[in-house]
């Protein structure tokens, strides 16, 4: 038990974030689970670098919690994950050179319950927080581009 | 009209409470539904797309109701009607058309104020495709569509050398969002017989036979709210007395609301019933849900 506990203890020290999240069952990282392409470094600078990319994905996930939309979609994931898997996914897809650490896009939603109609309703929250940051409306479709045809694993239903 | 304009006003406002949880209703982003073209179809303001009536996905309904005017150098176009959608899959939409000579019914020997009349009864399939979240495929949103069309002045339309006062359109269209580049592509091919849109009746003395005609629409996504762009649509030219051209228009498509677009467009129908080069200003007022 004791060399099980002292690994945990240094993988715990290792990745500090993950002592805070909720856990999840194991899977193979892999750039390839963000579903996506990443656009060119051009368009990470659109989105205001690192900074711009963490108000939109707080602004977004607030949204999200709070739209009576798709609040019930997200009350059952654990916050903290959510925003760092989304900041490393917006960098990567978004040509900011990040790696994603996050699952595939189908195993991240499933059991969410997700409908066709409920992917609108996150992709206009997610359009309001890319205006809130005055990102230009032809990168954000650029990545929109990039987001919509996850549609097709990402709504189960 | 009073009728139609207040039911347009009381389905923006309805509307919410019209979307009970067992038909789910929208889900569409704003202008991906479309505006309601001149024949009641959705689609541009000429030409039809392969787009389904209503902000409904494959979960649910929806609807569209417009209200439309023309106005060229001497003539006059009203229509109105409604359009709704299933699933995103079917369309089905009922259109009225009222062509008023004004000045020119006298000269035409009609009468001023002559008013040519049409019903459109429309049905539409949507085959394959998405036009929106397709972004990774290169097939367009694919859809089949028939419009029955009865023209209501018969024995004019005899007169002129119309052959008959009741036909039915079969069109393909193909429409599809460029979102990387924001612009909207959409071409139809429509199977007709159909003189100045039906309103002049089916087939001429030039020929009977159906002729295969092509409409289509570029646009340019300029806002979440605002769609700038172009159509043409070219139609058969079979009545002996009055050759007819290809149309085109150049329009502004606003969605001031999530229920409400208005659209804008300058329209050249080319020559109608001997009367050069109708020019003009066309607007239309959609509600959607």
């Amino acid at each position: 038990m004791r060399p099980a506990l002292f690994a945990l203890g240094l993988v715990l020290l290792a990745f500090p974030a993950l002592a805070a999240e909720d856990p999840v069952a194991p899977y193979a990282i892999s750039n390839a689970n963000a579903g996506a392409t990443p656009l060119d470094a051009g368009a990470f600078a659109a989105f205001g670098g690192r900074e711009g990319v963490a108000r939109i994905v707080d602004r977004f996930v607030t949204r999200n919690r709070t739209d009576p939309r798709t609040a019930d979609i997200f009350k059952g994931s654990d916050p903290e994950r959510l925003v760092r898997v989304l900041n490393e996914h917006f960098c990567y897809v978004l040509g900011g050179g990040c790696s994603y650490t996050g699952r595939d896009m189908k195993a991240a939603h499933t059991d969410m319950g997700v409908q066709q109609r409920d992917m609108g309703a996150v992709v206009e929250n997610l359009q309001d927080a890319m205006d809130a940051e005055g990102v230009p409306f032809t990168a954000q479709n650029r990545f929109l581009a990039k987001l919509a045809p996850m549609r097709r694993v990402i709504v189960q239903r | 009209m009073r009728t139609l304009l207040l039911t347009l006003l009381a389905c923006c406002f309805a509307a919410p409470a019209a979307a009970a949880p067992a038909y789910a209703s929208g889900g569409k982003l704003r202008l991906t539904r479309g505006v309601t073209t001149v024949e009641g179809t959705s689609g541009g303001g000429l030409a039809t797309w392969a787009l389904i009536a209503g902000d409904e996905t494959r979960d649910g309904l929806g609807a569209t109701a417009n209200a439309t005017v023309v106005r060229t150098g001497d003539f006059q176009l009203h229509t109105y009607g409604a359009a709704v959608g299933a699933w995103n899959r079917v369309e089905l939409s009922y259109q009225r058309q009222a062509f008023d000579t004004l000045d020119a019914g006298a000269a035409l020997g009609l009468g001023e104020g002559f008013t040519f009349g049409q019903d459109i009864y429309g049905a539409k399939l949507r085959l394959a495709g998405d036009a929106v979240y397709d972004q990774d495929r290169w097939l367009p949103q694919l859809a089949v569509g028939v419009q029955h069309k009865r023209a209501d002045k018969g024995a004019i339309i005899r007169a002129v050398g119309g052959v008959r006062d009741s036909d039915t359109d079969v069109y393909v269209s193909a429409t599809k969002l460029y979102l990387a580049q924001s612009l909207l592509l959409s071409g139809a091919v429509r199977f007709t017989r159909a003189n100045q849109f039906g309103l002049l009746g089916y087939g001429g003395d030039k020929g009977d036979d159906h002729t295969t005609q092509f409409e289509g629409s570029v646009g340019w996504l300029a806002t979440r709210h605002l769609l700038v762009g172009a159509e043409v649509r070219t139609k058969p030219d079979r009545l002996g007395f009055a050759r007819e051209q290809a149309a085109w228009d150049a329009y502004a498509a606003w969605s001031i609301t999530r229920r409400l677009t208005l659209t804008a467009a300058y329209v050249d129908l080319g020559d109608i019933a001997t009367f050069r080069d109708q020019r003009g200003l066309y607007l239309s007022l959609q509600a959607g849900f």
